[in-house]
């Protein structure tokens, strides 16, 4: 068993030390105001999630149909 | 009737030395300088037998020699291949496609005047 | 509002349906036709929401705002780590682990002490968080029947719910016994449920957003004119720290819970799935979270004077606007949540509470080791279905007497916080091999008792159940040991409080004590195991870490008592297959046998246990540390040796190619050689001919006439000059090649040079016809070299150019000039010129241009050659540039001296 390279993993990784800063103190509190009268600090939490999560399917898939 | 020599080389001083030396042994001499011109004068001049060199311009002795072996009006003509090149597999390779005898050069004139009186069968 | 029976009905269809789903899932199982998917591998991770997500969510959100989905972010985080867990995985596939109790203590040993450990933790640590379940269905019942007769008031209802649940789990997971701890029809079922949640959860937020209000800007607009709710929708950094606990929380708990250690890692059936899960999972959370915080408000809005527990809103805001289907649906949806959590909890509990409590204990106790009982597979479970049993039990006893006292999502954080304590002997034991049995206790023991003093006991003391005076005053009155604020560590809520000193407790404790003692020859062997588990491929030095003996006999005995004959047969015949043999009669009762059958009974008993049974029936023999650590450097040592060996059979091969280029070229000059010799010798041949013939003629007959004889010793004189001239330039070409040439150097005017060139061959050319053209400056370029040889390149150049010019209208071009601080001579010809090939054979020896074997080659094949080397010589460079049809150009470049020299 060879310590394969899994660019998938690491790619995944890095990703999730990304959402680290993006979805703590002090960042979230950055967003003010709102949007169509949606809190802008509501947006920014689902956005970024959701974008993290659209990524890691990204990452995720493409790797996998090889 | 004399017999008839055709010489073929592409180096003029040897056609003369060969030329020369025929003539005065009694035979019909002609001349061709390359393989094309060996072919035409084969079938102009009907020639008994052949001197041929190997490396000609046109078409080297090998090609004329194997074309004439393929022709079966010239069944009886007699083919002496004359060559520089004296490596062993070129020897075998003239008497593979259907030289008579196989000379290199440089040769000595008894010797050669004898090799052509004895495929003529005239010793 | 609901008649008690048809909720009664409904639910208890809702559990048969499950109940069916599972039963197709098993079959399929058994007939080796599984139906878990990536999919379905992914949506059962979402067993992590339960009805503390589907009703202590919206509760949180109208309390606290933002900070419910905390719970939800941190999993995301952590699963995009999916390296990690694949190495957890793997190791527990190969080592057959089937509970995180198990994972711990067999890293460190197969203690059964620390599998104990981690048991008890688990169990004190995820009570409350089964109680929670009990809660929110009971809770959610009691909304349902508000003001309605029913029958099942006069029973405890909670306590018909614990045993329903009780019943279920037993039909669902302990059923029967299986070597892998997998239970496919359970995952399908789990996932089902998941879809069922989420529908319910999406439907009843579409309903109270767009329904009950106008959509989402209606929602967030009355809430920002509402100060109270205005605040909700802030982010307050003061709650920072908060924040940031509960997303460490959370993502620890994503692995940790010892139901999400059974989904992730003992119910995967492929690595591969992990990847999908790894996005699907953090979008059904997504999903999930997006209706909660549009809830909070409208039931916030719509139930002004806070009359009503918000975290019955899901329930209670369709059932006030006379949406009743929707009500049961939510009610089902919140049955699903709190089921699947119950499910799966009480199998992942209760295989730890068998394996690492009982097993230990019974294999202990005289009665069983004298009765050698055959079915001991009964036995287990019994004990199996005791626990889940027992568990409940606990769960409704805690659910009596803390339950009341918190919220929901209270009650989970403190599990969280519990099971927490996990991850420094966790992820240590993945990746720091020093970590020592002793550090892994006192660690978990540290973090466990800190975690009981800040967390559970206040809990307790908050329900009434004790004092409070340790938490207000402190211990012994001591202000410093106030349990939540400990060392006067102020300012933190509670979870944050407990969640920093534990943890600091515990690694510290970890780190400390492993570090203070060598870890025994099992730790060490097992740290090897666990750490390089991609890097070694295992059996080979498992095989011969275990040295003893014993008889087939025994150990087949063991297995059939453990896993049931017909299971152990299966097996037995399996690993026969694998090793080539028929029947596994056959087998030798060798090293690898042994580990195999532990490696079997691992996955019914726990390796701990299983490590005991199998001690009993062979002798072993101790290896050393130093030993077995050689013995596993050894394993990790040859796989560097066959990379190395890799490299050197690739350095070979390369220079073996090398060698063969080398071999194929000296083949090439060899043949050039022969040729050469061949070519020499008949350049020579063809003028002694001549020679020969001619003399022998003039010798033998004197009276050749004088005409004759004056023809025939000019032929034999020029062809001796042809021999004379070849025999020189074989020479020459010998000597430059050997660099043992004489150069006479000085300046030369190349202008010059090229014009007495031209003069000397000008008889040539008027000869043929060639008509002779020239370009030269009066004063020529002066360049430092050998005039001599300079002559002799340009000649050779010119001769050339004459012999190819055609005969009739032939034209040759001589042109000197300076280019780029070089002097520069071409020799133009309009001769048939050469092929791109040619333009690079005409300068080999003897290699001329045309066909060699029908065109007599004109000249001696080596002029060019010898030019090049004399150019070369001079620093300067000699090339043709020429296209068939469209002439030759020769040219030769020489370096003008730089005016200093």
């Amino acid at each position: 068993m060879k310590r394969a390279n899994h660019p998938a993993r690491q790619r995944l990784a890095a990703l999730g030390l990304l959402a680290i800063p993006l979805l703590t103190y002090p960042l979230i509190a950055l967003p003010e105001g709102d949007l169509a009268r949606i809190p802008l600090s509501y947006l920014y939490l689902f956005g970024i999630w959701a974008g993290l999560i659209v990524l890691a399917a990204l990452v995720a898939e493409r790797q996998g149909r090889k | 009737m004399a017999h008839k020599i055709l010489i073929v080389d592409d180096e003029p001083n040897i056609v003369v030395s060969l030329e020369f030396l025929l003539k005065k042994e009694g035979f019909e001499v002609a001349a061709a300088t390359d393989g094309e011109e060996a072919l035409t004068q084969v079938a102009a001049f009907d020639p008994d037998l052949l001197l041929l060199d190997v490396m000609m311009p046109k078409k080297s002795g090998f090609e004329v020699c194997e074309t004439l072996r393929a022709d079966p009006r010239r069944a009886d003509l007699l083919i002496l291949m004359l060559t520089a090149k004296g490596r062993d597999t070129e020897v075998a390779k003239g008497l593979a496609i259907g030289a008579d005898v196989y000379m290199t050069k440089p040769f000595s004139t008894k010797a050669l005047v004898a090799k052509v009186k004895e495929l003529l069968g005239i010793a | 509002m609901f008649p008690g029976w048809l909720v009664a009905l409904l639910a208890i269809a809702y559990l048969a349906l499950l109940f069916a789903i599972a039963r197709f899932g098993d079959a399929r199982a058994d007939n080796g036709r599984s139906i878990i998917s990536a999919n379905i591998y992914a949506l059962s991770l979402a067993v992590y929401c339960t009805s503390w997500t589907f009703f202590g969510s919206v509760g949180s959100a109208a309390a606290n705002g933002f900070f419910f989905l905390t719970i939800y972010l941190g999993p995301t985080m952590m699963l995009l780590g999916v390296g990690v867990i694949i190495k957890i995985i793997r190791i527990s596939k190969t080592y057959r682990i089937t509970s995180i109790a198990d994972f711990i203590a067999s890293r460190y040993g197969k203690s059964p002490l620390l599998a104990g450990l981690v048991t008890v933790i688990a169990v004190v640590g995820v009570i409350p968080y089964i109680a929670l379940q009990l809660k929110a269905i009971a809770a959610s019942v009691d909304v349902l029947l508000a003001g309605s007769e029913h029958a099942i008031r006069g029973l405890d209802s909670t306590f018909l719910i614990a045993v329903v649940l009780a019943l279920f789990t037993l039909f669902f997971g302990a059923r029967h016994l299986d070597a892998a701890e997998r239970h496919e029809g359970m995952v399908v079922a789990i996932a089902f449920e998941s879809v069922v949640k989420l529908m319910a959860f999406i439907a009843v937020g579409l309903f109270v957003t767009y329904g009950l209000f106008d959509g989402f800007s209606d929602l967030f607009a009355r809430a920002a004119a509402h100060p109270e709710l205005q605040r909700l929708l802030r982010h307050h950094p003061a709650g920072a720290s908060r924040w940031a606990a509960l997303l460490l929380l959370s993502g620890l708990a994503i692995i940790l819970l010892p139901r999400q250690f059974q989904i992730i890692v003992v119910e995967n059936v492929d690595e591969a799935h992990l990847k999908r899960a790894a996005w699907l999972f953090p979008l059904y959370l997504l999903l999930i979270n997006i209706f909660v915080l549009p809830l909070a408000i409208g039931g916030l809005l719509h139930y002004d004077a806070h009359d009503i527990n918000p975290e019955t809103f899901v329930l209670a805001l369709p059932l006030a606007h006379g949406a009743g289907a929707l009500a049961l649906l939510a009610f089902i949806g919140g049955l699903s949540a709190a089921t699947g959590m119950v499910i799966v909890e009480t199998i992942a509990l209760s295989t730890m509470v068998c394996n690492d409590l009982a097993m230990p204990l019974l294999l202990r106790s005289p009665w069983l080791r004298a009765a050698r009982r055959q079915n001991l597979f009964r036995l287990l479970l019994g004990i199996r279905r005791a626990a889940i049993g027992l568990i409940l039990l606990l769960g409704y006893i805690y659910f009596r007497a803390a339950g009341e006292a918190y919220a929901l999502v209270s009650i989970g954080l403190i599990s969280f916080a519990a099971v927490a304590q996990f991850a420094p002997a966790l992820f240590g034991g993945l990746y720091w091999k020093q970590g020592t049995r002793a550090g892994a206790v006192a660690g978990l023991a540290a973090g466990f008792a800190i975690w009981l003093y800040t967390l559970l006991l206040p809990s307790f003391a908050k329900s009434g159940w004790i004092g409070q005076g340790f938490v207000e005053q402190g211990l012994f009155g001591l202000s410093w040991l106030r349990a939540q604020a400990l060392f006067g560590l102020t300012g933190l809520d509670e979870i944050s409080h407990c969640l920093w000193w534990s943890l600091l407790a515990n690694i510290a404790c970890y780190v400390a004590v492993s570090l203070s003692a060598k870890p025994d020859v099992i730790t060490a062997q097992q740290a090897e195991r666990f750490v390089d588990i991609f890097r070694r491929d295992g059996r080979d030095a498992d095989a011969r870490l275990w040295r003893g003996k014993t008889s087939l006999g025994a150990v087949v005995d063991l297995l059939e008592r453990f896993l049931g004959a017909v299971h152990a047969e299966q097996q037995l015949a399996a690993h026969a297959r694998a090793g080539a043999l028929r029947d596994w009669r056959e087998l030798p009762a060798d090293a690898a046998f042994v580990h195999f059958a532990e490696t079997e009974l691992a996955g019914a008993i726990g390796s701990a246990s299983a490590k005991a049974m199998v001690a009993s029936v062979v002798q072993e023999e101790e290896l050393g540390l130093e030993e077995v650590l050689d013995i596993l450097d050894e394993a990790t040592q040859v796989r560097a040796y066959s990379r190395e060996l890799e490299a050197k059979q690739r350095e070979l091969e390369a220079a073996t190619a090398e060698l063969r280029a080398a071999n194929d070229r000296l083949r090439e000059l060899d043949l050039l050689k022969n040729d050469f010799i061949s070519t020499v010798t008949h350049e020579l041949r063809t003028p002694l001919t001549s020679i020969r013939a001619l003399s022998e003629m003039l010798h033998a007959d004197p009276d050749v006439e004088a005409n004759d004889r004056q023809r025939f010793l000019a032929i034999i004189v020029h062809e001796a000059e042809r021999l004379t001239r070849l025999i020189n330039q074989v020479l020459d070409m010998a000597k430059l090649e050997s660099g043992r040439a004489e150069w006479a150097t000085g300046a030369v005017d190349i202008g010059e040079v090229a014009r007495e060139a031209m003069d000397s061959l000008g008889q040539l050319f008027r000869d043929k016809g060639v008509a002779l053209a020239s370009e030269i400056p009066e004063h020529g370029p002066v360049v430092l070299a050998d005039r001599d040889r300079l002559m002799q390149v340009t000649i050779n150049l010119l001769s050339n150019a004459v012999k190819f010019a055609p005969d009739r209208d032939g034209r040759v071009r001589v042109t000197v000039g300076v280019e780029d601080g070089r002097a520069r001579v071409a020799v133009a010809d309009n001769g048939p010129g050469l092929t791109a090939a040619e333009c690079g054979i005409v300068f080999e020896k003897f290699r001329q241009g045309g066909n060699t074997l029908t065109a007599k080659p004109q000249g001696t094949g080596l002029g060019l050659p010898i030019s090049r080397q004399i150019v070369e010589y001079f620093g300067g460079n000699l090339w043709v540039e020429s296209r068939p049809g469209a002439g030759a150009c020769f040219i030769f470049t020489v370096p003008m001296p730089t005016p200093q020299q």
